[in-house]
């Protein structure tokens, strides 16, 4: 009982206290009800224009990573050569950068004295188009590729038995049973893509803004925070269709994977047959992928057209400001490592209770609520989290504004959802009669709970904890509301030294964003080793 | 030329591995061959590289003379049915039966699939979903997809397996009957001989990828060609010509020859030959005694209620003729 009302005290007073007071702010202007908030804010032709930027550039880029994403999910896996699973990890890079680092990625790359510079493509909505893409393809291949590897392949065969060409076999047969996996991923990427607010901020250059980068705006820049709140509404309404769009498919898909038998659908690779998704996947690799992160490595070792390891060395010295990037990096750690430490303790506490099997009606739909509950934040954007914190904990009874532990626990919240993920379905796919048994053999609950459950969790508390870290070390939507200006986490402190003029701070700034995407990147790769096969990618 | 499906010589590999070795057979139009082996003997492998989903290490199929050899899945004109049916998931019961009518149009669809839901019994299932069905109605409606397109030959990969026996038994009656009807050339893959012999015309024996013996089943049981493909039918224990007379036989052997005992070899009979009882089991049809014949080897017979006694007298009324 205990292990439910912990988690359940900090998610209603970190999470549930300040949502409400958003929703709250948003219809009430400290006197009386109202939706003037709304009124004003909807009355504005600025934020039809971010809510339209919003939506289009999620759309377009879920259309996009599906075009490059499905050749590349048959390719990956449903065929067999040499040097595939090293290419299925590669693509898979990019998504566990912090977003900030692949907005100034695809920034330094188009930028006018960039490598594709002559494209000039800085600044425009094509950036952040190839920005979102380049975050999100890897979750198309993915999710589909999870399916395809494994939806039986005598299904179209029996196809082609009656005639079918291959073209109307993945049209009329394989396309339309991988539905789940393709609506499923789909709405991640616009999820993903509708909330890219590090991106946007980085690229969009103020000309064009999103309905995070406008309550950022509206919050930090104008002060009106009945606005921001209407914002907030909205882009939690956005949100949460696409999350429910996407947690149907999933269900779906569990099922239908669940009528799958374990079959081997891997074929050979044969260039007549799959050129085309060969060619569509290696250039998605090496031209998307590869040349920005190659870009910015390279051009991190560069000072005025100079090859020089400077910005590497001027990071420990202070930069433009007052703070230097390590005092940065060692708030980040300590902040990212607080955070882990919450969401994970947390995070334990809600999957043991939520993976009980009570026998009574009652008790599963309780437990069924609890659960869905602790998903919620998901949903919500980082940005919201950050927004809601600086109108709520900012003043008595809990004054926490100026304290140090804000981010962290904002971090925390943010974390929260993925813990619950990662650990949930390890508890959930032990079987009943291993602890049955263990009851028949004569051990109490807690025995059980000690000697075959706790033992199962290890490797995916090992994924969680990678998970957690990463991403609060990355974590930007909310901490961009919360760092106080002398005590930037690193993300933070990127985000300004790149849009300050001088190559000096651009150069601290690309250092910078290689430092933390390795870190992210090792955090990520270690954590991954330790991936149970009952968690899925997402 | 030979018409109907021809295979000739036709060897398949996997990697290292020889699934299929050497095997020849020729199918006349209109008539039904069982191909019967246990698993991994390669009779599923055969069957896909007749559909053409197998690509030949050497050897042909051939159609009336013609090679297939550059002739793709989906124009071979050839249906398959598996297993476990596979219905496309995402259509109803009618949309899959119509999948392989794509020229015809919609009117002579609707009328083609009414037809063949008839024909499997399963008038007025068409608007069911696959998921909504029970395996053997998954079964008869694969079975009626696959016939739709009147297809030039019929592949079925041991398409009554993955249901219980009681309904196994039912529905190879069926299928029989629905093949002869529409005087189907097919390829029937089982490993139990009870559903070869129910509908095939011709027996094909497979093992470890060669062909032991093609033959009509009365042949198969009556003279299996070794004792390999005896035990594989079902006859476990050989006897001489002498040591048969004295359990009872009133036939007579060449040279060489032994005689298989089978499931329904023994009767019992109170003027027969006195055996020791070692085991008795209990099925749904009948006591299955195990018994120990003179010279210590074991057979089984068949008693409608157990036997309370240590021995009994048994008659051997019939048996395969094999070479020893």
């Amino acid at each position: 009982m205990l292990a439910a009302l912990i988690p359940a005290a900090f998610l209603v007073l970190f999470f549930a206290w300040p949502a409400a007071t958003l929703v709250a702010r948003g219809f009430h202007d400290g006197s009386a009800w109202t939706i003037d908030g709304f009124r004003t804010v909807f009355g504005s032709r600025r934020t039809w224009s971010a809510v339209g930027f919003t939506l289009g550039s999620a759309a377009l880029s879920t259309v996009v990573c599906l075009l490059l994403g499905l050749p590349g999910a048959y390719l990956l896996y449903r065929c067999t050569f040499r040097g595939r699973d090293l290419l299925r990890a590669l693509i898979t890079v990019p998504f566990v950068l912090p977003t900030v680092v692949v907005g100034v990625a695809f920034g330094s790359l188009l930028r006018r004295d960039g490598l594709l510079g002559w494209l000039g493509l800085e600044g425009t909505p094509v950036a952040i188009l190839a920005a979102m893409v380049f975050f999100n393809y890897s979750v198309i291949v993915r999710t589909v590729g999870t399916m395809w590897s494994r939806l039986d392949p005598r299904l179209a065969q029996a196809a082609g038995t009656l005639g079918a060409s291959p073209l109307r076999a993945l049209r009329t047969v394989t396309l339309p049973a991988l539905t789940p996996a393709i609506v499923s991923g789909a709405s991640l990427v616009f999820l993903f893509s509708a909330s890219s607010y590090g991106i946007v901020m980085v690229l969009g250059q103020s000309k064009y803004r999103t309905i995070e980068t406008e309550i950022w705006f509206l919050t930090t820049r104008l002060l009106d925070l009945p606005s921001a709140a209407a914002l907030s509404i909205t882009q939690l309404i956005i949100v949460t269709i696409a999350l429910w769009l996407s947690g149907r498919a999933q269900a779906h898909m569990t099922r239908a994977l669940k009528l799958q038998p374990d079959v081997d659908a891997e074929r050979v690779l044969d260039l007549s047959r799959d050129g085309g998704a060969l060619i569509t996947t290696l250039t998605v690799a090496i031209v998307l992928l590869g040349l920005p992160l190659a870009n910015l490595v390279w051009r991190s070792l560069h000072r005025g057209g100079e090859f020089t390891v400077a910005n590497y060395v001027q990071l420990a010295v202070e930069g433009g400001g007052s703070v230097s990037v390590w005092d940065a990096l060692r708030t980040s750690l300590t902040t990212a490592l607080a955070a882990t430490a919450l969401a994970v303790t947390l995070g334990m506490l809600v999957a043991l209770v939520a993976s009980r099997r009570p026998r009574r009606p009652l008790g599963r739909s309780a437990l069924g609520a609890l659960e869905s509950l602790f998903l919620l934040p998901l949903g919500v954007s980082a940005v919201t989290v950050g927004f809601g914190y600086l109108i709520t904990l900012n003043r008595p009874p809990l004054d926490l504004r100026s304290s140090i532990v804000l981010i962290p626990i904002a971090q925390a919240v943010v974390a929260l959802p993925l813990v619950i993920r990662t650990l949930l379905p390890t508890l959930r796919a032990i079987d009943p009669r291993q602890l049955e048994a263990a009851a028949t053999l004569g051990s109490t609950p807690w025995q059980v709970l000690r000697r075959i459950e706790l033992p199962h969790l290890g490797r995916a508390v090992g994924l969680a904890v990678g998970f957690a870290f990463a991403t609060s070390l990355g974590e930007f939507g909310a901490t961009s509301f919360l760092a106080r200006p002398d005590n930037p986490t690193l993300p933070v402190l990127i985000f300004r030294l790149f849009g300050r003029p001088g190559s000096e701070n651009y150069g601290v700034a690309l250092a910078a964003s290689v430092v933390l995407a390795g870190l992210a990147g090792i955090t990520m790769a270690a954590a991954e080793r330790m991936r149970p096969k009952e968690v899925a990618a997402w | 030329m030979v018409s109907g499906l021809e295979v000739r010589d036709v060897t398949v590999k996997y990697g290292p591995t020889v699934a299929v070795e050497g095997v020849s057979l020729h199918v006349e139009p209109g008539t039904v061959i069982g191909l019967l082996g246990a698993s991994g003997s390669g009779k599923s492998t055969l069957l896909r590289a007749i559909a053409g989903l197998q690509p030949l290490s050497s050897g042909a199929i051939l159609w009336d003379g013609e090679d297939l050899a550059p002739v793709k899945v989906h124009k071979r004109n050839f249906g398959l049915v598996f297993q476990d049916g596979q219905l496309f998931p995402t259509m109803n019961v009618a949309k899959n039966i119509a999948y392989g009518l794509g020229k015809l149009p919609k009117a002579a669809q609707r009328e083609r699939v009414e037809e063949m839901l008839e024909l499997v019994g399963l008038a007025g299932y068409g608007v069911r979903k696959p998921t909504e069905l029970s395996g053997g109605q998954a079964q008869r409606v694969a079975l009626a997809r696959s016939l739709a397109p009147s297809p030039r030959a019929l592949l079925l990969d041991e398409p009554l397996s993955a249901l219980d026996t009681a309904l196994r038994r039912r529905l190879a009656d069926d299928l029989a009957r629905i093949l002869r009807e529409t005087h189907t050339t097919g390829v029937y893959v089982t490993h139990d001989h009870q559903e070869a012999y129910t509908v095939a015309d011709v027996v094909a024996v497979l093992d470890e990828g060669q062909l032991l013996q093609l033959d009509s089943p009365e042949s198969l049981r009556e003279r299996p060609k070794n004792k390999q493909v005896a035990a594989f039918l079902g006859y476990r224990a050989f006897v001489t010509e002498a040591e048969a007379h004295r359990l009872g036989w009133q036939g007579s052997l060449e040279t060489g020859e032994v005689l298989g005992i089978g499931p329904a070899s023994l009767h019992l009979d109170p003027n027969g030959y006195e055996v020791d009882i070692i085991d008795q089991t209990l099925t749904v049809e009948d006591v299955e005694i195990k018994v120990a014949l003179p010279d210590g080897q074991t057979a089984t017979v068949s008693s409608p209620t157990k036997v309370d006694a240590l021995s009994t007298r048994v008659t051997l009324a019939g048996g395969a003729v094999v070479p020893a």
